[in-house]
C-alpha cells in the first residue's frame, strides 16, 4: 500500500491451496461415483482441506478487516462482490426452473401426443406400433412414456393435497418458517443497526433455529417421498425436477444456515459487528433472503400450480 | 493483530518475489494476466495439434491415421479447449494486464480471488485432458455435448469432464465478478462509465454474460450428471424428459458464450485502429450501444443453432429474425471501424495488420452468420462444413487475430522491448495467408453438402479437404514463429518508449515501458 489507500494483499497461499482442493475434490467425486479405487479417500481429504483452506481464508479476511485495512472502497468491492455472486446463483436456479418451464408446456405435451410434435407419436400410433400409449399430460405426471423397470411409479405426488390436508401439508409449513425466517434475520439486523448486541444475537439466534426446523421438515418430507409415495429421483420427469430444485434449494438453505451460525458465532464468542459495520452479516443475510425467494417460487411453481 | 498489518507491506516496496512462490502466491494483475496468457499459449498449442490430427486424417478421404473413436475424442476435446482454454482465458489475461491500468487503478478488486480463478484452470485442463487416457477415452460427443450421446452413450470418462466443467465454469464466474467489480468501484476519479476506453466496456459486458451464463452451463452439465449416474430423465423422453431441453439449455449458454469470445476482441480491434490511423475512434457512443444491444439480443437467439431440430413453426421464425436483428449493431461496429480508417494517416504496424485482417475477415463470418441464420436455407446447411467454416472465421480470423494484435500492440508495455517487426509481419502473413487456406474451402465442401464430424468423406470432397489441410499444418506452424517473437520480446530488442506508438492513448501509455510491477498505487488526475 505504498501511498495509496486500496488494500492490496500481500502475496497469498490460500487461492492455490483452495484451487488444488477443489482438484482433490473433482478427482475424488468422479471417481467416487464412476467405481475407482480411492475415489471416496481422495474425496474425503478434497473436501477436509477445502473446509480448512476457507476457514483459515475467511479468518484472514476478518482479521485484516479489524486491523482497519479496508477502505470504504474495499468494503464496497465485497459488497458488489457478493451482489454478482448472488447473480450467478439466480442463474443456477434459472435453468432448473427453465426446465421445469420446458417439460410442463412442451415435452409432456408432445410425448403425450398433443401439439405439433405430438403428431410424430400419434404417427407412429397410426402404424399401429403400441408406442407409449397411456402416457396422458398431466401435472404433476406421476407415470412414465416407457413404463420400463428403469423407473419407480408414485401413487401420491407432492402438490398441493387439497383444502381437507392443508394442516398436514408439510410444504406450507416450510413456507411459513422460511418467510418468518426471513423477517428475524431482517429484525437481528435492526437490532444490530440500534446498536443492540443482544437483539442481534437473540433475533439471528431464532434464524438459524427456522432454518434448522426447515432443514428437518425437508428431510421428512424427502422421507416420505422416498419410503411412503414411491416417489424418488427415477420416478421419470416429475421425480427429476422435483428432487433436483428443491434438493439444490436445500442444499443452499444449509450453506445459508452455515453462514448465518458463523455470523452469530462471530457476534457470541468474540464481539464481531458493529452497528454501522458489519458486511459479513449482511452479506449472509442477503443470501438468506435469495434463497427464500427461490423457496417461494419452488412453493408456487412446484408444489402449487 | 498488529503482525497482519505489517506483513502487507514489504513486496509492495520491493517489487515481486523470487522463483516459483511467486506464481503461486501473486495477487498481483500483471502477473496473473501473464499466467493466464501463457496458460493459454499452451492450450492453444495443444488444442491445435488435436486439430493437426483432424486435419491429417481428413487430407484423404479413407481412413489412414486415427480410429474414428479417437478422431471423435481429438474432435471433441480441440473444440473444449480452443473455447475453454485458449480463447477464453487469453482474454482473461488481456482484462488482468490491461483493465486496471487503463481506469487507474492499483491492481483489480479481489487480488486473492483473482489468483483462484486462474490457478482452477491448469487443475480443470488437467482433469480434462487425463480422460484421454481413462477406460472408454476421453469424451467423444463434440464440443455441444448433446445428449443422449453424451448421456446415454457416453464413455465413463465423461464424469470427470463433467466436473472439470464446473470447476471451469467456477473460475470463469469468480474471474467475472473480479472485473465488474474492478470496473464499477475502482475507476480513478473523473474516468465516468462514457469516458471508459472500449476494452474496459467490452470487458465489462461480457463479464456479465459470463456470470448469466455459465451457471446455466453448469445446471446442464449437473443434470447429464443426474441423467448418467443416478436415474433422473431430463433429457430422456422414455421418462418424460427431452434430449432436446438439453440443446435449448445449452445453447442459451452457448450463443452469449460466442459473443464472449468476440466482444473483447471488438475492444482490442478498436484501441488497435484508432491509434494507427492516428484519429481519434468514429463514433465512441455507437460502439458502447451497439455492444450492449448484441449483448441482450445474445440472450433470445439461442435456438438459431437449432433450426433442424424440430421447433414449432413461431420458434423458428422468431430465432431467426432476432438473430438477423443483431446484424444491426455488428454492422454498426464494421462501419465505425473503417470510418475511423477514413482519411487517417495510417500506417500498418503489425497489431494493425492484425486488426485490419479482422474487420474483413469477421465480417465475412458475420455473412456466412447472416446466411445460417435463414432458417430454409440452414436447413441445407446445418451440421455441414458450411457451417463449420462460418464459425472458424469468426473465431480464428476473428478472436484469435484480436489477440494476436493485442499481444503486438501491449507486449512493448509488457516487456518493455519492441517485437521484431520484420518476423511479426511474416508470422502475420503467414497466418493470414494459412487461415484463409484452411478455411475458406470449408464453405465450398460444406455447400456442396459434406457433413461435419466424421473422419471419412465422399471422394467429391477430396481435393478441397487436401487444399484444408495444408492451409491448417501452415497455420499451424506459423504459430511456432509467434512462440519465438514473443520469447525474443521477453528477453531483449530494442527499447519502448512510455508511449510505444505514435499517437496512443489512454492511460496505460502514460506508464514506464515495462509497466512497474504496481501502477496507479495513488489514482492519476484525469481531465
Ligand atoms: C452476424 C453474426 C452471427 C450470426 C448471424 C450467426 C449465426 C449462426 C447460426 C445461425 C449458427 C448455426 C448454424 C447451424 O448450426 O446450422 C451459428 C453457428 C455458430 N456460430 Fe455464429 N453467428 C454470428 C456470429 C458469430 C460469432 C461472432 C461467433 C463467435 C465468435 C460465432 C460462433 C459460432 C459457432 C461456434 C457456431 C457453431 C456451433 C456448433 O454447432 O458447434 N458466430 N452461427
Ligand atoms: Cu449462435
Amino acid at each position: 500500500m505504498s501511498g495509496g489507500n486500496y488494500y492490496i494483499p500481500d502475496s497469498s497461499r490460500y487461492p492455490i491451496f483452495a484451487a488444488s482442493s477443489l482438484f482433490l475434490l473433482v478427482m475424488g467425486a468422479g471417481g467416487t461415483i464412476n467405481g475407482t479405487d480411492n475415489g471416496s479417500t481422495i474425496l474425503y481429504i478434497g473436501f477436509v482441506s477445502m473446509l480448512t483452506t476457507l476457514f483459515f481464508w475467511f479468518r484472514t479476511v476478518v482479521k485484516e478487516h479489524l486491523a482497519g485495512l479496508d477502505s470504504a472502497q474495499l468494503k464496497k468491492s465485497y459488497v458488489f462482490g457478493m451482489a454478482w455472486f448472488i447473480f450467478s446463483e439466480v442463474m443456477f436456479f434459472a435453468a432448473f426452473f427453465g426446465a421445469l418451464f420446458y417439460v410442463r408446456n412442451f415435452a409432456v405435451p408432445w410425448l403425450a401426443g398433443e401439439g405439433e410434435k405430438g403428431l410424430a407419436i400419434e404417427f407412429v400410433r397410426d402404424m399401429g406400433v403400441d408406442f407409449w400409449n397411456g402416457f396422458q399430460n398431466t401435472w404433476p405426471v406421476l407415470t412414465t412414456p416407457d413404463q420400463g423397470a428403469a423407473y419407480t411409479t408414485p401413487h401420491k405426488s407432492m402438490s398441493f393435497p387439497g383444502w381437507s390436508h392443508l394442516v398436514e401439508w408439510l410444504p406450507l409449513w416450510n413456507t411459513i418458517i422460511l418467510l418468518s425466517s426471513s423477517v428475524t434475520v431482517h429484525f437481528a439486523h435492526l437490532g444490530l443497526k440500534s446498536g443492540s448486541r443482544k437483539k442481534f444475537n437473540v433475533w439471528l439466534g431464532f434464524t438459524v433455529g427456522l432454518a434448522i426446523i426447515f432443514l428437518g421438515l425437508q428431510a421428512a418430507e424427502y422421507y416420505e417421498a422416498y419410503a411412503h409415495y414411491g416417489l424418488k429421483l427415477n420416478s421419470g420427469i416429475y421425480g427429476s425436477t422435483f428432487f433436483m430444485l428443491t434438493g439444490f434449494h436445500g442444499f443452499h438453505v444449509f450453506l445459508g444456515c452455515i453462514m448465518l451460525s458463523t455470523m452469530l458465532a462471530r457476534s457470541v464468542f468474540f464481539n464481531h459487528f458493529e452497528a454501522h459495520d458489519h458486511f459479513g452479516f449482511e452479506a449472509a443475510s442477503w443470501y438468506w433472503h435469495f434463497v427464500d425467494v427461490v423457496w417461494v417460487m419452488l412453493f408456487f411453481f412446484v408444489y402449487i400450480i | 493483530m498488529s503482525a497482519v498489518v505489517e506483513n502487507h507491506h514489504d513486496d509492495h516496496h520491493h517489487g515481486p518475489a523470487k522463483g516459483l512462490k511467486r506464481w503461486l502466491y501473486t495477487t498481483n494483475h500483471k502477473d496473473i494476466g501473464t499466467l493466464y496468457l501463457w496458460f493459454s499459449f499452451a492450450m492453444f498449442l495443444i488444442g491445435g495439434v488435436m486439430a493437426l490430427v483432424i486435419r491429417a486424417e481428413l487430407f484423404q478421404p479413407g481412413m489412414q491415421i486415427v480410429e474414428p473413436e479417437f478422431y471423435n475424442q481429438m474432435l471433441t476435446l480441440h473444440g473444449l479447449i480452443m473455447v475453454f482454454g485458449a480463447v477464453m482465458p487469453a482474454f482473461v489475461g488481456l482484462a488482468n494486464w490491461l483493465v486496471p491500468m487503463m481506469i487507474g487503478a492499483p491492481d483489480m478488486a479481489l487480488p486473492r480471488m483473482n489468483n483462484l480463478s486462474f490457478w482452477i484452470l491448469p487443475f480443470a485442463f488437467f482433469v480434462l485432458l487425463s480422460s484421454l487416457f481413462m477406460d472408454g477415452g476421453a469424451p467423444n460427443f463434440g464440443w455441444t455435448f448433446y445428449a443422449p450421446l453424451s448421456t446415454t452413450y457416453a464413455p465413463p470418462s465423461t464424469t470427470f469432464f463433467i466436473f472439470s466443467v464446473h470447476i471451469m465454469g467456477a473460475s470463469s464466474i469468480m474471474g467475472s465478478i473480479n472485473v465488474i467489480v474492478t470496473i464499477m468501484n475502482m475507476r480513478a476519479p473523473g474516468i465516468t462509465l462514457m469516458k471508459m476506453p472500449l476494452f474496459v466496456w467490452a470487458w465489462l459486458i461480457t463479464a456479465y454474460l459470463l456470470i448469466a451464463v455459465m451457471p446455466v452451463l453448469a445446471g446442464a452439465v449437473t443434470m447429464m450428471l443426474m441423467d448418467i449416474h443416478f436415474g433422473t430423465s431430463f433429457f430422456n423422453a422414455a421418462g418424460g424428459g427431452d434430449p432436446v431441453l438439453f440443446q435449448h439449455i445449452f445453447w442459451f449458454f452457448g450463443h452469449p458464450e460466442v459473443y464472449i469470445m468476440i466482444l473483447p476482441a471488438f475492444g482490442i480491434v478498436s484501441h488497435i485502429v484508432e491509434t494507427f490511423s492516428r484519429k481519434q475512434l468514429f463514433g465512441y457512443s455507437s460502439m458502447v450501444w451497439a455492444m450492449l444491444s448484441i449483448a441482450i439480443l445474445s440472450f433470445v437467439v439461442w435456438a438459431h443453432h437449432m433450426f433442424t431440430v424440430g421447433m414449432p413453426l413461431a420458434a423458428e421464425l422468431f430465432f431467426m429474425w432476432a438473430t438477423m436483428l443483431i446484424a444491426v449493431p455488428t454492422g454498426v461496429k464494421v462501419f465505425n471501424w473503417v470510418a475511423t480508417m477514413f482519411k487517417g494517416s495510417i500506417t500498418f504496424e503489425v497489431p494493425m495488420l492484425f486488426a485490419c485482417a479482422f474487420i474483413v475477415l469477421f465480417t465475412l463470418g458475420g455473412f456466412s452468420g447472416l446466411m445460417v441464420a435463414i432458417v430454409p436455407a440452414d436447413f441445407q446447411y446445418h451440421d455441414t462444413y458450411f457451417v463449420v467454416a462460418h464459425f472458424h472465421y469468426v473465431l480464428v480470423p476473428g478472436s484469435v487475430f484480436s489477440i494476436m494484435a493485442a499481444v503486438y500492440f501491449w507486449i512493448p508495455k509488457w516487456t518493455g522491448n519492441m517485437y521484431d517487426e520484420r518476423l511479426g509481419r511474416l508470422h502475420f502473413w503467414l497466418s493470414f495467408i494459412g487461415v484463409n487456406v484452411t478455411f475458406f474451402p470449408q464453405h465450398f465442401i460444406g455447400l456442396a453438402g459434406m457433413p461435419r464430424r466424421y473422419p471419412d468423406y465422399a471422394l467429391q470432397f477430396a481435393d478441397w479437404n487436401m487444399v484444408s489441410s495444408v492451409g491448417a499444418f501452415l497455420f499451424g506452424f506459423s504459430q511456432i514463429l509467434f512462440l519465438f517473437i514473443v520469447l525474443k520480446t521477453v528477453m531483449g530488442g530494442k527499447k519502448a518508449t512510455s508511449e510505444v506508438w505514435e499517437g496512443a492513448r489512454g492511460l496505460e501509455w502514460t506508464v514506464e515501458s515495462p509497466a512497474p510491477y504496481h501502477t496507479f498505487t495513488v489514482p492519476p488526475k484525469i481531465n
